[in-house]
């Protein structure tokens, strides 16, 4: 890049890295591909806070443990490659867990045993098997932390919506004014329930569909 | 009794592992297009969650709770934190193992079942109910119950969602709903039709 006249956010685009990031937030990163990964969560989503700290987990272990696998890749056999996998991502899960447990110890109550499911989510596992082993670590990592916050958008989306609607709060705090209760508002008991978050997700990949459609 | 009735009803209808802990959704949305799969793969997770959560709490009560190395003169040690490590390999290994021994004795059922044993190690409703079993202090006959238990309600969701998938072929659905938009919807009312069987207690 040096020696060239470029604009230094032209140069940044043309990077390896810019594109990968960019692949991630936008155009691999449907809500009904991330669904799958996001589903194992979905439980946390009652409250925003609970969906933020899942996320920041979840990032974090996806982008460690890309990074991990990416330094080991040389030394992984083909054969056990997956426990290999398995192996490093329990790992940090663990220590996530931990870190929770000692200084978020009432949110990691409410986590129960999502935190732990992280083992099994698809995405973790995607990344590490479908970018880690071929890419070096610099780069994983930062493909990690992009399809992390992919997962996230969606998490804590469906989480602001079901706060709001829920039990018309964010983050804890009342948003929803005490006139409009008054007028006969009142909060959709359905959203805090299960059921609530399969229909939130359904309408929220009908409008992508809708718009994705038109820009088309 | 009456409790092991209990936690076997809230476990197939009320707090389903699939309608309200969102566990397992990855194969319930890939494999429920088609009656006969589903109801395999159903089978198929029943048999497992009945071995696997039993063990997973020989292996928790023997040698990971706090204070449970006393046998071997260690009172003090707590191995906890090690749960997620050994649960999961535990699963893999007999899932494993459960698909070598029926490839062995009875190759009809392996023909069947086969094709989904591999596919069960990474669904989260096997490690959740481990885990879940743990956090709510079961003994070992409530863990068994627990394990078939919701082994069958993960079962009953996904059977009912291909029977509900073949009828919804024939619906005039709107286009942008189509697909993965209004399996996630019929999720949605199964969940609430489950939810009705809270006003069952004991």
């Amino acid at each position: 890049m040096n020696g060239t006249t470029a604009k230094p956010l032209t140069a940044l685009r043309r990077t390896q890295t810019y594109r990968d990031i960019a692949r991630a937030l936008w155009e691999a990163n449907p809500v009904s591909k991330q669904i799958l990964g996001i589903c194992s969560s979905l439980a946390v989503t009652v409250q925003l806070q609970t969906a933020i700290v899942m996320s920041i987990a979840l990032t974090m272990v996806v982008a460690l443990s890309s990074m991990a696998i990416s330094m080991l890749r040389q030394w992984i056999p083909r054969n056990i490659r997956i426990i290999a996998e398995v192996a490093v991502i329990a790992t940090l899960v663990i220590i996530a867990d931990e870190i929770l447990k000692a200084f978020l110890y009432d949110i990691s109550k409410q986590l129960s045993v999502f935190v732990g499911l992280i083992i099994t989510n698809c995405i973790v596992l995607g990344r590490a098997e479908g970018y880690a082993l071929s890419n070096p670590p610099v780069r994983s990592f930062m493909d990690g932390i992009a399809n992390g916050i992919g997962y996230s958008s969606i998490l804590i989306g469906v989480a602001f919506l079901r706060e709001l609607l829920g039990s018309g709060k964010l983050l804890g705090y009342p948003v929803i004014p005490e006139a409009l209760y008054k007028a006969g508002y009142v909060n959709n008991g359905l959203m805090v329930l299960a059921p609530g978050a399969f229909i939130v997700i359904g309408l929220f990949v009908w409008l992508e569909h809708t718009l994705l459609k038109k820009s088309r | 009794m009456e409790n092991l009735i209990n936690i076997a009803l809230n476990s197939v209808f009320v707090g389903n592992i699939l309608l309200a802990y969102f566990l397992g959704m990855c194969s319930f949305l890939a494999v429920s297009k088609n009656m006969q799969t589903a109801a395999g793969l159903g089978v198929a997770v029943i048999f497992v969650l009945a071995i696997t959560t039993p063990v997973n709490w020989l292996i928790y009560s023997f040698l990971l709770a706090p204070g449970a190395l006393a046998w071997v003169g260690l009172p003090d040690l707590n191995l906890s934190y090690l749960k997620l490590v050994l649960f999961i390999a535990t699963i893999a290994a007999i899932v494993q193992a459960v698909e070598m021994v029926i490839d062995r004795y009875s190759p009809a059922l392996y023909t069947a079942l086969g094709v989904f044993l591999p596919l069960i190690t990474v669904n989260c409703a096997i490690l959740g109910a481990s885990l879940f079993m743990v956090e709510r202090n079961y003994t070992f006959s409530e863990t068994i119950v627990y394990g078939i238990g919701s082994g069958s309600g993960w079962a009953l969701a996904i059977i009912s969602m291909a029977a509900i998938q073949k009828k919804l072929r024939y619906a005039d659905v709107p286009e942008g709903l189509q697909g993965f938009a209004i399996n996630m919807i019929t999720t949605g009312l199964m969940a609430i039709g489950f939810m009705l069987f809270a006003g069952i207690s004991l």
